[in-house]
């Protein structure tokens, strides 16, 4: 059997596979199989209670905070907002939010900013709560970006932290805002300047300031310069 | 081996009938071309590190997309094709039987070239295009992962649209090299069964997480499959046929037999067993299940036990012969990749437990692990190969010898370098960032080790100039200037 070709094939090749694809795999998403997956929409608009009670669905708040960020690029730019997503509704914010997610992928951000903060390090005195399961259970984590790597800051707690214009001129040149930051520039998001961001430019901001917008609070964690002297 | 190294039979097909040297060396060639690639990327990144990206700004030459392709083009541009080459060598040589069809072996060879291709434009052009209306109607209609560009799982980049299809090439793959092994008679060696594995593996880990954590599943079981598939695409594909290989190309190189039969009979059924349960170990401390966590770990443990095993039987194999790791220059290769092979899981070990963890996860002490499995193992064994099969499949000896030794050295050496400076660089990282101080002391404290990076990066692509150099110079028939003794092909016996 152990030399056997269709030992290895059956037993090593499909039956540990499966095996640890069971283990590894389906007993989580057996545990979770029950929560709802909330859309990009119902992220914004919130989710009312249900008439009749549903196993299914549960209550979820309005983001108030994201609308505010997404109305305030609207007035800050808001010739290229207009141009790029015409009015700052909850259906464009969605709109804003799935096509910012796409760019954050496409153009690696995830590469060196990880999406979740570890009950360990420290971390929740820097970025804020630890990261929790049901924060990971809609259509803007699919899938999840946990990430493997920082060379930048965690992001999952990112969202308020800072304006929509410092994010603009951080994403047009890092180093002007972020001292001697190795991020590179994107000002290929802007149309030649850090007050004229492209539809790309305001999508991926919207997506930025959303990270963590669904959480009470955290903290600021750059106060922390005045305890090395800096 | 068991039937190869044995006295040829009468009957015994020919070497010519058997390998289509042809492909192993448009395979080769291609993998060479994916791997300048994918090095030039990564010095693109380390120097974006330090400040000294000559092409900030540049759209298409964002460091973001770039680093994509350098793991991508590592993964699916060298290392498969360079395995596809290897074992359209060693297989039907091994079997006595050639592979099903050598016209889908050419079929094989453009499709896949194509395939990695296109997945380089999408995740170098596809972000440029996403702002375009009709593809975000597209994502909203059909609830397509519509990333015109990567996707968001490591590893798992390639544009949604090139995944069926290379899907498709895998299983292409699979047929091609299953129907030579289940011609064979009699028990397998042991090479055949890390070759058979992988085959079966390579398709399912592919399709695994291409397909599931995009379309079905979501939230953190995605990201445990996420974890699966990125430790699965390292062990179950690039490991099975790393280390078949070498059981191949060892002994016959020292031309003695595998020390203990019963030695790599463990090696196999434990890293089969073990190693693809260990998944979760990318993302501890996660909110995936605390106890599924500890099983990975646990694992990962047992997994090393394994793995000394199977270093054990390769010294073993050597013990008699070592002065060959000094005058054959593709067993020093095979034997310093296992040494480093050695090195990775022994501190796989260690950083996998949760204490480490804390401290090394997410910062560069990562990386400096990736290069080393990646480019100390596989690439220096796969260089080792080259070394050894282009005289053969060119029909004279390299050109320069000791371009060769340079290359050796460069690769091993700037590795080497590499993977100490960043497990250091990783140290230094987390404690600035468990000790809270800004952001920016631990970026600026990185500098003298990123620094480091560039010139040892650079080191290494040094050493794959000099082979390429030395692989031109050979192909076009210059005259050797010093022929190396270990490829003179008359002192290998025939087939």
């Amino acid at each position: 059997m152990f030399e056997s070709k269709a030992g290895v094939f059956f037993i090593a090749g499909v039956g540990f596979f499966l095996l640890a694809f069971l283990g590894n795999g389906v007993v989580p998403m057996l545990m979770y199989k029950d929560r709802p997956e909330l859309s990009a929409e119902e992220l914004v608009a919130g989710v009312p209670e249900a008439d009749e009670p549903d196993p299914e669905r549960w209550k979820v708040p309005p983001n108030l905070r994201i609308m505010n960020q997404f109305r305030d690029l609207a007035e800050r730019y808001p010739e290229p907002f207009a141009a790029a997503f015409g009015k700052p509704t909850e259906e464009t914010c969605a709109e804003a939010l799935r096509l910012g997610r796409q760019i954050y992928i496409g153009e690696a951000c995830w590469h060196c900013h990880s999406q979740f903060v570890r009950p360990v390090s420290n971390e929740s005195l820097r970025y804020g709560p630890v990261s929790q399961s049901h924060e990971y259970d809609n259509e803007l984590q699919r899938p999840v970006m946990f990430g493997t790597r920082r060379v930048g800051p965690d992001l999952s707690r990112e969202g308020g932290r800072r304006g929509n214009d410092w994010h603009a001129v951080h994403f047009f040149k890092p180093s002007v805002v972020s001292y001697n930051s190795p991020m590179p520039e994107y000002p290929w998001f802007f149309d030649g300047s850090p007050d004229k961001p492209n539809r790309r430019g305001l999508a991926l901001i919207t997506y930025i300031q959303w990270l963590g917008s669904w959480l009470p609070e955290y903290p600021y964690y750059e106060e922390l310069v005045e305890v090395t002297g800096e | 081996m068991s039937q190869a190294a044995a006295a040829p039979v009468a009957d015994a097909p020919t070497h010519d009938e058997l390998v289509d040297e042809k492909i192993v060396l448009a395979h080769f060639v291609a993998s060479l071309v994916f791997l300048t690639v994918s090095m030039l990327a990564g010095i693109l990144m380390a120097l974006q590190l330090v400040h000294w990206n000559p092409l900030r700004g540049v759209e298409l030459f964002s460091p973001g997309r770039w680093r994509m392709i350098h793991t991508n083009a590592v993964a699916y541009g060298f290392l498969a094709n360079a395995f596809l080459g290897a074992i359209n060598w060693a297989i039907p040589r091994m079997t006595f039987h050639p592979v099903a069809s050598r016209a889908l072996n050419w079929f094989i060879f453009w499709a896949w070239q194509v395939i990695v291709g296109s997945a380089a434009l999408g995740i170098i052009l596809g972000p440029s295009f996403q702002d375009q209306a009709w593809v975000m109607d597209l994502a909203r209609e059909w609830k397509l992962p519509m990333s015109l560009g990567a996707q968001g799982l490591e590893w798992g980049e390639t544009p949604f649209w090139i995944d069926p299809v290379a899907l498709l090439g895998l299983a292409l793959v699979a047929f091609n090299f299953m129907v030579p092994i289940a011609r064979s008679k009699g028990p397998m060696y042991v090479a055949l069964w890390y070759f058979m594995a992988a085959f079966v593996w390579t398709f399912l880990t592919y399709a695994m997480g291409n397909l599931l954590p995009e379309y079905t599943v979501g939230g953190t079981s995605a990201g445990a499959i996420g974890g699966l598939f990125i430790h699965d695409l390292v062990g179950l594909f690039v490991t099975p046929l790393g280390w078949g290989l070498m059981y191949y190309f060892v002994p016959i190189l020292l031309r003695k037999p595998i020390w203990s039969h019963g030695l790599s009979l463990v090696g196999f059924w434990g890293l089969a067993f073990f190693y693809p349960l260990q998944g979760i170990h990318h993302f501890l401390y996660t909110p995936i299940p605390m106890f599924l966590q500890y099983g990975a770990v646990i694992s990962t443990i047992a997994v090393e036990l394994v793995v000394a095993t199977v270093v054990i039987n390769f010294f073993g194999t050597l013990a008699g012969r070592s002065s060959a790791v000094v005058t054959n220059l593709p067993i020093r290769y095979f034997y310093t990749g296992m040494v480093f092979y050695f090195i990775t899981c022994f501190q796989c070990a260690l950083q996998v437990t949760l204490t480490f963890q804390k401290l090394i996860h997410f910062t560069d002490w990562v990386v400096g692990h990736a290069h080393l499995v990646m480019f100390g193992v596989f690439s220096l064994w796969l260089f080792g190969i080259m070394t050894d099969l282009f005289p053969r499949l060119l029909g004279r000896p390299w050109w320069s010898h000791q371009l060769c030794v340079w290359h050796y050295w460069l690769s091993a050496g700037g590795l080497f370098v590499m993977f100490i400076d960043l497990t250091l660089a990783g140290v230094f990282q987390g404690y600035y960032w468990a000790s809270l101080q800004p952001w920016d002391v631990s970026t600026e404290g990185s500098q003298p080790f990123w620094i480091t990076r560039v010139f040892a990066g650079l080191t290494m692509f040094a050493g794959l100039l000099c082979f390429l150099f030395n692989l031109w110079m050979t192909w076009r028939g210059a005259e050797s200037r010093e022929p190396a003794t270990w490829t003179a092909p008359a002192a290998r016996p025939a087939t």
